[in-house]
């Protein structure tokens, strides 16, 4: 251990009734560093006793098909980035490579439940939204690769995708810096009238920014239908939930602002997040107000793929997680059970995602870079439309 | 022609663009109810309601991302800062997302956003609100940068940067927003990217931008008077786009320069002007090219001396007869 506990920060509640201490640590502080999970004494918001996700109203009215696509999309998202995580290994792709495996059924279910007007907005973990909402690997990987037929020309890479035909305003580099973004959709749909809202996605590690909490003041202030969404999957890189945020739990947060809030347990099962979110979306919709969620979810790689993994926990965590919550395990368990699935359509779905992911890294190897020319292009809209240019004068310099 | 203020001729401008398209909304600080901290949008609330003229929070990242955020999706949002001097509590929603947005999304996506306030020193409210970030603001692609020096070309120029489909910072002055001149009734635009020359003369090009080009004109009395000397006065009205063209035509001409602005010299506009010229007009020059600027460290606040800090008559005056040597 490299640091002794600071005995100075270890406080009792009978020391802090004693007053001895100033009266800001209202909470029980611990000692740190500190490697352990969440307390598990932490009394759930949300109690799963008797929940069936299954019954949900939103549930219940899902056909076989609806659930045979669920389904199908968690795999062609882990498949995608089985795919991704092969091509970063034969030095195709560069930077980083953040993966979203475990974590499928959030993007699967929240997009699931979008309407027309519905927008999402996410950070650099991207990949799952972006298939999600119905973006192709093709221009996916092509992105991932640097490729000019990239879904952002090979502009953006794997951090940043963005595909505004489909409401998908990326995938962002700064941690919490979409946050603010999301709100401002909420806000232009509220603007122009419409039923809409924005769901804005963010990791665990980004509660603890000022934007994030700037935007929910906003949103609540103003009523935006906008849902924040919390996929807390435990760690920020390498530093736990209880090594960075203060407070009982994240989503509580929201009650500063006088915000709707609610953790969802049951991050894994997508049925419980399209249950939990639709609520949020119905509230957003019909009275335009936010809320905040925590999704309880699990990242089974490194932070980007190339991280170390050993520091912050250990495989058994891992392993405890994948056996029992995983995700696709789950609902293909579920959907086996109910006869919704069989084998051979289990099988087939995955060959066909594999395929669909191998052909994306064909395509994106065949596809040539960007040209030297192309750098500069996309910066201004006025230097890309020259025809309806009203500025004069030089935009670049040499 | 009417005789309107600085301050008359950007509330006239946010107004008929208000009037024009119903997707122009003004936010900020106090802009609503309290009719703005200095009185730009007096007036707008009452005629235009709060959709239109909203109050935001003290909340710099928050509201200019969400105006971001919100011009992403088609609005055009004009952002009043109340000090532009607080755009660095927003840098990140600026530079990385504003300025990014296109470039990363390959350009599927604008950001049609204006960011205004007033950028100067010179009112002694010390270092923390006296930031002229003009080169900060045009290092970065994908920003546009306006510094408006009077009534006619703040009007034109905002009308023109609301339209405009990129994000432009419009940089604006507390001490010229009283400063009043000819400005025609209805609508005008001024192009980004066209300097005005505002005085014509042979011996030597005084170019700035900004409250500076104000003091440059004085200074190009005084010259004139004591010396006989006849200086040109560029206004560059818009560092990105920038009027090169005028620059070099100017230098050309009068074979010596002199920038001035109220920036600090480290990586100043007027450093780029002066790479530019003796890249593209070495040959033409007499002299090297100087700069003025304030003294280069953070804005004093005793009001005497911040007077000797910033650009001056005297000083630019000084300036060009030491060019002139
Ligand atoms: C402003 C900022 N600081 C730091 C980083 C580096 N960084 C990238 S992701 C990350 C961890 C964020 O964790 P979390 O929000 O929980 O999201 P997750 O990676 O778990 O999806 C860090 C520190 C960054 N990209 N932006
Ligand atoms: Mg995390």
């Amino acid at each position: 251990m490299l640091f002794k506990p600071q005995v100075s920060l270890v406080f009792d509640e009978v020391t802090l009734n004693n007053g001895i201490f100033a009266s800001n640590y209202y909470f029980k502080l611990k000692a740190f560093p500190v490697t352990k999970k969440p307390s598990s004494t932490k009394k759930p918001e949300v109690t799963n006793l008797g929940y069936d996700a299954r019954q949900a109203p939103i549930n219940i009215k899902l056909g076989q098909d609806e659930k045979i696509a669920l389904y199908r999309d968690m795999v062609r998202i882990r498949r995608f980035e089985e795919r991704c995580l092969r091509s970063y290994q034969q030095g195709k792709i560069g930077g980083f490579l953040h993966l979203y495996i475990g974590q499928e059924s959030i993007a699967v279910g929240c997009a699931s439940v979008m309407g027309k007007d519905d927008h999402i907005i996410t950070a650099y973990r991207d990949h799952g939204h972006a298939l999600a909402v119905g973006m192709g690997m093709n221009e996916m990987m092509a992105e991932n690769y640097g490729k000019i037929t990239g879904c952002s020309k090979g502009k953006g890479g794997s951090m940043h995708y963005f595909d505004p035909s489909r409401n998908f305003w990326g995938g962002h580099g700064i941690v919490g810096g979409q946050i603010p973004l999301g709100t401002g959709l909420a806000y232009a749909l509220k603007y122009k009238g419409l039923k809409g809202a924005c769901m804005a996605f963010m990791g665990d590690g980004s509660v603890n920014q000022g934007a994030v909490h700037e935007s929910y003041n906003l949103a609540a202030l103003w009523s935006l239908p906008v849902v924040f969404i919390i996929e807390n999957n435990g760690y920020s890189m390498g530093t736990s939930q209880e090594r960075s945020s203060a407070g009982p739990s994240l989503a509580q947060r929201a009650e500063g602002y006088g915000m709707n809030w609610a953790i969802i347990e049951d991050g894994h099962d997508v049925l419980a997040v399209r249950d939990k979110v639709g609520q949020a979306l119905k509230l957003a919709h019909d009275k335009s107000l936010p809320s905040v969620l925590e999704i309880r979810t699990y990242r089974y790689r490194g932070h980007s793929v190339a991280d170390p993994d050993t520091t912050y926990r250990d495989k058994a965590e891992i392993e405890a997680y994948k056996s029992t919550k995983d995700p696709l395990s789950v609902f293909q368990l579920s959907l086996l059970a109910e006869q919704t699935l069989t084998d051979e359509l289990i099988q087939k779905i995955d060959e066909s995602a594999r395929a669909e992911a191998e052909t994306s890294a064909q395509f994106a190897d065949a596809s040539p870079y960007p040209s030297i020319e192309d750098i500069k292009k996309d910066v201004y809209w006025e230097i890309d439309n020259p025809a309806d240019r009203k500025s004069v004068g030089a935009l670049f310099f040499d | 022609m009417p005789v309107i203020t600085y301050r008359e001729a950007l509330r006239a401008a946010m107004s008929e663009e208000i009037e024009r398209d119903p997707n122009v909304v003004l936010m900020g600080e106090e802009v609503a109810q309290f009719n703005g901290a200095y009185k730009i949008s007096e007036g707008m609330l009452a005629k235009y309601g709060p959709k239109r003229i909203v109050d935001t929070p003290i909340s710099e990242a928050g509201f200019i991302g969400m105006g971001v955020g919100a011009a992403m999706l088609g609005l055009r949002p004009v952002m009043e800062l109340m000090f532009f001097s607080f755009y660095s509590v927003a840098f990140d929603q600026i530079f990385n997302n504003a300025a990014n947005i296109r470039y990363m999304s390959g350009g599927l996506i604008n950001c049609p956003i204006v960011i205004r306030g007033p950028a100067n020193g010179g009112t002694n409210v010390g270092a923390t609100h006296s930031h002229t970030p003009e080169s900060i603001a045009a290092y970065h692609p994908g920003i546009k940068v306006v510094v408006p020096s009077n009534a006619y070309d703040a009007k034109g120029l905002m009308k023109s940067a609301i339209r405009d489909n990129d994000p432009v910072m419009f940089l604006e002055n507390t001490i010229l927003y009283g400063e009043a001149c000819e400005v025609p009734d209805g609508e005008y635009l001024v192009p980004l990217g066209k300097a005005s020359v505002m005085r014509e003369g042979t011996d030597i090009s005084i170019i700035g931008h900004g409250r500076s080009i104000q003091l440059a004109l004085k200074a190009a009395d005084l010259l004139k008077q004591k010396h006989n000397i006849n200086a040109e006065v560029v206004d560059l009205r818009s560092i990105r786009p920038l009027d090169v063209e005028t620059i070099l035509n100017s230098v050309k001409k009068t074979s010596r320069c002199l920038y001035v602005e109220e920036s600090k010299p480290f990586c100043s506009v007027g450093a780029m002007v002066a790479c530019l010229i003796s890249d593209q007009a070495f040959d033409y020059l007499d002299a090297p090219v100087k700069r003025l600027t304030s003294i280069d460290a953070p804005a004093i606040y005793s009001p005497p001396l911040e007077k000797l800090q910033l650009p001056s008559v005297e000083r630019i005056y000084q300036a060009a007869l030491d060019t002139l040597k």
